[in-house]
């Protein structure tokens, strides 16, 4: 048999609303003026809920925190897609994500203050915890569309990680189950081009990270992630399939604005230019022209939205404070196990009467 | 009605019945569906339950990962994880997920998962095919981890475990599936935490699970003092207050387990036997172990498990002292 191509396959790339701020008509999802409103606070909700979580870390109020700035058009475009009853399965950089999905903002500080309160799930399903492992997570979330499939519900899980998750082996055998299972799952990449300092290009030789989904056997395709009417419409497209069992991984290909986390200084490894190069394509500047040049955002709408904004992140902020005054250190026993073993009792009943370390009796 | 089964098809009986009583038990890992698991441990159970019974790729972190998600949405996982040696390339979803979920986000979201797993040596497999983790398990909180020693403790102990809210590693001793058959209870549960007297003694206690204690009650057979075989079936959590009470009667201790000695479970219940026994030992705790060498192919292998003359030679040692 001679040699020829027995196979062939592409990547599509979709941009809605471009950075110099032409629109395809043809692609602008079919939103009302209030969703794109709520799109657009959303936005710069997470913007501001980073930029005073960055200002609290420096205070030392909270530890480590990992902004999403740059980054919300991929993650409120995608989480907007999702219905009520669908999940998001978080790294530790979901923040505008998990606000779309009902996170409050005193939660994700919590998290941020070292208290498992912040990892509890709202309404008790629909999400899981921040995942600090890089790439484990979308696993967790086959597990879920796979489980949502076998008990015969539409629901999707939408899982987010970065472009560094993807030279993990569990992001592969995330996408190789997703497809045999045929797991209600949508796959989101933010490429935004940094695994905290290592460039993509010192991460893969791929062309795109999209085209992970082929070896799989899943459909691939990327967005323009600062693009968040291009991002909302290719997820709605992802999420719709998926519910019919047809996974899909979308690459968003984005920046991370600021650093990695708050431990970490990107000037070491950035150019200025590059930085200043991603701010021109700001995702919710970008929006904000949109809007306003389509007659739906005005000096007052900003202002309001502003004030709304400040005045709720006020009220988050102090909640996130009391919240941190009544940890019980006792809690890390109380939920390791539903049924804690005996010599567990025993070390947590040393703990409460104050046993000196070494003096407990833990038979 | 209470049947003679051997220990492979007790797994399966069991996981039978507790895909029958709960809709929610779903059976998937490689090979288990279509060809009955290569122990046939599954055999059968796909033509009964094909929408809750899955063959899954190899993919140990994958298996042990949807596992995570599948929970999340109510279901109760029973994966299998072909060998335990491979159960390696899940650690990390079973120590970073599995196991802390719970604990992580305060109980809102549990992984009541059964991992099922054979494990040790004694049946010549290949290289990587008969390792005995139990200790790593047990050192991960948020696990539980069980070793059944015969049929009818497998039925009782795995029907417990898969029933039970926390995430079990559940080490099917291989050399056992097809050893014996055994009487076997119809619907019985063996709470975890609570172990058995093999045998009643007075001299000295052995310490012993899984295929050693098989191996250890033949040992004894020869040894010429009244042994108590204190078989504690779960390994985590460890049923503390039975190995102190026997070791308070009879003075004198052994443990027998055929995983490596250093950091080796045998360890722990020295501890544990120091601060509760100390005043009543006659003799330091006795342990009969693997080396500290990875675990030999075959034509080694019966040098490196302990047998019977090792555990005879080592109740002797604490019988002597």
């Amino acid at each position: 048999m001679p040699r020829e191509e027995i196979a062939q396959f592409a990547i599509d790339s979709v941009q809605v609303l471009s950075a110099d701020e032409t629109v395809d008509e043809e692609l602008v999802p079919a939103l009302s003026d209030d969703e794109l409103l709520a799109m657009y606070e959303e936005m710069k909700r997470s913007r501001r809920l980073d930029e005073r979580a960055i200002a609290l870390q420096r205070r030392g109020e909270i530890g480590t925190y990992a902004p999403a700035i740059g980054q919300e058009a991929a993650q409120v475009g995608s989480a907007f897609a999702t219905a009520d009853e669908d999940w998001i399965v978080p790294s530790f950089r979901e923040g505008p994500a998990l606000l779309v999905h009902g996170v409050e903002p005193h939660q994700i500080l919590w998290y941020a203050m070292g208290m498992e309160e912040g990892a509890e799930i709202p309404g008790g399903e629909g999400a899981l915890p921040p995942a600090i492992p890089v790439g484990s997570q979308p696993l967790h979330a086959v597990g879920v569309g796979w489980g949502e499939s076998i008990q015969g519900t539409s629901n999707v899980a939408v899982t987010y990680f970065g472009d560094g998750a993807t030279s993990e082996g569990d992001v592969y055998e995330a996408l190789n189950f997703a497809g045999v299972y045929d797991a209600q799952t949508v796959f989101v990449c933010q490429n935004n081009r940094y695994a905290i300092s290592t460039r993509l290009a010192d991460q893969t030789a791929a062309e795109t990270l999209a085209q992970k989904a082929i070896a799989a056997g899943i459909e691939g395709i990327r967005v323009d992630g600062n693009d968040v009417l291009g991002v909302y419409r290719v997820a709605k497209e992802a999420i719709e399939k998926a519910r019919d069992g047809d996974p899909v991984l979308i690459e968003a290909l984005t920046y991370r604005r600021s650093m990695h986390t708050t431990s970490d200084d990107p000037s070491v490894y950035r150019e200025t230019a590059e930085e200043d190069e991603w701010e021109a394509r700001d995702p919710i500047v970008r929006f904000q022209v949109y809007l306003r040049d389509r007659g739906i955002l005005d000096d007052e709408t900003v202002a309001a939205i502003d004030e709304r904004i400040e005045a709720d992140l006020a009220a988050e902020i102090d909640k996130a404070r009391e919240g941190a005054e009544d940890v019980d250190p006792a809690d890390m026993f109380r939920f390791a196990y539903d049924e804690m073993p005996p010599s567990l009792e025993r070390q947590m009943a040393a703990f409460e009467s104050g046993g000196a370390p070494g003096g407990e009796t833990d038979g | 009605m209470a049947e003679q089964l051997r220990m492979v098809e007790a797994v399966r009986e069991t996981l039978r019945a507790e895909l029958d009583r709960d809709d929610s038990v779903v059976v998937y890992g490689q090979d288990v569906a279509r060809a009955g698991g290569v122990f046939r441990a599954t055999e059968g159970l796909l033509d009964d339950y094909p929408d809750r019974v899955f063959d899954a790729p190899v993919a140990e972190a994958g298996i042990v990962g949807t596992g995570v998600g599948l929970a999340a949405t109510g279901l109760r996982p029973v994966p299998e994880i072909q060998f335990q040696s491979f159960l390696y390339q899940g650690f990390q979803q079973l120590a970073q997920h599995v196991a802390r979920i719970r604990s992580r986000t305060r109980g809102t979201v549990t992984c009541p998962m059964t991992i099922r797993t054979p494990y040790g040596g004694g049946i010549h497999a290949l290289e990587l095919h008969s390792e005995s983790f139990e200790a790593g398990f047990a050192h991960v909180p948020g696990l539980k981890v069980v070793v059944p020693s015969s049929p009818a403790e497998t039925t009782g102990l795995l029907t417990t475990a898969i029933r039970h809210p926390d995430p079990v590693v559940f080490m099917e001793p291989t050399r056992l599936y097809r050893a014996f058959r055994e009487e076997v209870p119809d619907d019985h549960e063996i709470p975890l935490g609570e172990a058995r007297l093999a045998t009643e003694g007075d001299d000295v206690t052995v310490v012993a699970w899984g295929s050693m204690l098989r191996e250890t009650l033949d040992a004894v057979e020869d040894v010429d003092a009244s042994v108590e075989v204190v078989d504690p079936r779960t390994v985590y959590p460890l049923d503390t207050a039975t190995i102190v009470d026997s070791v308070q009667k009879t003075g004198r201790c052994v443990v027998v387990h055929e995983a490596p000695r250093t950091g080796g479970m045998a360890g722990e219940i020295t501890a544990r036997v120091n601060e509760e026994a100390f005043l009543h030992l006659e003799a330091p705790v006795e342990r009969v172990t693997g080396y500290d060498v990875p675990v030999p192919m075959f034509a080694r292998e019966d040098d490196y498990v302990p047998d019977t003359d090792r555990i005879a030679a080592g109740v002797r040692r604490a019988l002597e002292f």
